[in-house]
């Protein structure tokens, strides 16, 4: 270094949220210089919850709920219409992870692949900020219109009104189940560099979540029940989209508030032991050269 | 002739070859894919519990279950991943010449492969699909007689080349459009639905049971896991084995012809 060198004094890091609109519109860009992909897209995955509401239609001809109400505690089952706010609840979360997680879950692989995750780790920016947020599906958040649209029905059709509490808590509760299926994505990404193989990581996503798509009662007997305490207290996937639905869909007598209670405890913990196994990882990263 | 079949022979073992490298994927990941049933076994038995019903469309709750894991070997031998996508891309891509090139056929070359493939995945997935058979044999009512038997076979061999043709048949379109994978994601979804995949096509009302019966999706996972459960006898399995086969001649026939279409109209841009 030359003698009169004066490094310049780095004064803060990055804004965030900055950071984070430029990655929001970079992808709004991308996504409409491809217009026709992305209504594409977008049909398609309207599509895609239009047939499973259609296949719980075709049952609820031969039932008129599944699993059993409880009188005595204010609990009249999962009737038609409540279980399409479960429906409702479960598309509207995961449009948002779909649109904003799953396509960096997908970029991480080929990071760790092709040996890119070295320059993500060289920026002076948190690592699991940026490999968590830089791409964005906006066409994803179509069904988030359409689950929208799908409480609204299905609440219409309820012959009972939530209270302002259970209203009020619902946001809260889908950001919870949000931020729970997000620490999951990040910590396969964990396991992702520890094995180095992505593929069947991403089917495992798939068929963890699929647990979570149904109602936690019907999780019962000598096999469900111990099912149901590994997915409610290890890996709390049941209650992502269990106690917001639950909120909306049942009357205030029929919540569950210890498990409310301990969604709070399981999207911290979730967070939390994620973002320790990805730093792990980081430290443990090994790079295919780049 | 004889040339012609020591040729058939090296690409089938050449291909074999190439599945085997990857078997370890294959077990786990075949192990894997039988979890979506265990949900399902949880969905129906919190619908039969409600509905206080014995039967629901004719299928008992073990029947449902049964019905659910024979899709799986229903789909084993129908489902053929890549086979449209491969098809369009090589198209796309102009890896196609090569089959224009040489003397092997296209079509006769990548049923050969998907040959290959389907019976390593066979032999690799034999043991994980036995391991879930018997444990859930408790939802089957023993085996089937033998004419069922045999007629389940037939099914699931014809299901094989159906689906082959079929899909061989979507990727042709690739010669006429850019972007298949659009069309292909809208033939999943009506397949996934229509097929039997995502239920027993039993429970379909009126109209649309109607709709099911004249298209050719049932056969490819409804139709055998219904066979073998005994649900369709007699002439009934006759007429319905027939159709299988008459679907498998017609998208023979659909494949070649647009295949031939495709080349003529590839060629003419002097690709």
């Amino acid at each position: 270094m030359p003698e009169n060198f004066e490094p310049i004094p780095v004064t803060g890091g990055p804004s965030y949220l900055k950071v984070f609109l430029t990655f929001a519109r970079n992808s709004l860009v991308r996504d409409m210089t491809f217009r026709s992909n992305f209504i594409i897209d977008a049909v398609t995955s309207i599509a895609w919850m239009a047939i499973n509401l259609a296949f719980y239609v075709l049952v609820y001809r031969y039932t008129p709920a599944i699993g059993m109400p409880e009188p005595g505690l204010g609990d009249p089952g999962w009737g038609k219409y409540q279980f399409f706010v479960f429906i409702a609840t479960t598309t509207i979360i995961n449009s948002v992870v779909q649109a904003f997680f799953m396509p960096n879950a997908e970029e991480f692989s080929e990071l760790i692949r092709t040996g890119g995750l070295d320059f993500a780790l060289l920026k002076p920016i948190d690592t699991q900020f940026l490999i968590s947020l830089q791409k964005i599906e906006w066409s994803a958040l179509a069904n988030f219109v359409f689950g929208s649209g799908l409480l609204a029905y299905s609440l219409w059709n309820l012959d009972y009104v939530p209270s302002l509490a259970q209203v009020l808590l619902y946001p809260v509760y889908i950001a919870c189940g949000i931020a729970i299926l997000y620490s999951l994505t990040i910590a396969m990404a964990a396991v992702a560099v520890w094995l180095g193989r992505n593929q069947s990581l991403y089917d495992f996503w798939f068929y963890l979540t699929n647990f979570s798509r149904y109602p936690m009662e019907i999780y019962s007997g000598t096999v469900g029940t111990p099912l149901r305490h590994v997915f409610t207290f290890l890996v709390p996937v049941l209650v992502v989209v269990n106690v917001p639905a639950r909120l909306m869909a049942k009357p205030f007598e029929a919540q569950n508030w210890p498990l409310v209670l301990f969604a709070l405890v399981a999207t911290l913990a979730s967070l939390l032991a994620s973002r320790w196994l990805f730093q792990r990882a980081m430290i443990s990263y090994r790079s295919a050269s780049s | 002739m004889l040339a012609q079949v020591t040729t058939w022979w090296t690409i089938l073992r050449i291909c074999l070859e190439e599945r085997l490298v990857y078997r370890g994927d294959f077990a786990l990941g075949t192990l894997m894919r039988f979890l979506p049933i265990v949900t399902q076994v949880f969905l129906w038995a919190a619908v039969f519990e409600a509905a206080r019903t014995t039967t629901i469309a004719g299928y008992s709750e073990p029947q449902m279950i049964a019905y659910y894991l024979l899709t799986m070997v229903s789909r084993a031998f129908s489902s053929m991943p890549s086979l449209a996508g491969g098809i369009a891309r090589q198209i796309r891509s102009g890896e196609l010449k090569k089959f224009l090139i040489q003397p092997i056929d296209m079509l006769g070359f990548l049923l050969l492969s998907r040959i290959a493939h389907k019976l390593v995945y066979y032999v690799v997935a034999a043991g994980p699909f036995a391991l879930v058979f018997y444990i859930a044999r408790g939802y089957f009512n023993g085996w089937p007689d033998a004419t069922t038997l045999a007629a389940f076979a037939l099914s699931l061999v014809l299901s094989f080349l159906l689906g082959f043709f079929l899909e061989a048949t979507i990727g042709m379109l690739g010669f006429w459009f850019l972007e298949v994978s659009s069309l292909l994601f809208v033939y999943m979804l009506f397949s996934f639905f229509f097929s039997g995949h995502m239920f027993p096509i039993d429970i379909l009302p009126g109209i649309w049971r109607t709709l099911v019966q004249v298209l050719p999706l049932q056969y490819l996972t409804y139709f055998p896991a219904a066979v073998f459960l005994g649900k369709i006898q007699g002439p009934e399995l006759a007429w319905g084995l027939a159709t299988q086969a008459g679907w498998v001649v017609a998208f023979i026939i659909a494949s070649r012809v647009t295949f031939l279409a495709g080349v003529r109209r590839y060629s003419a841009y002097g690709g």
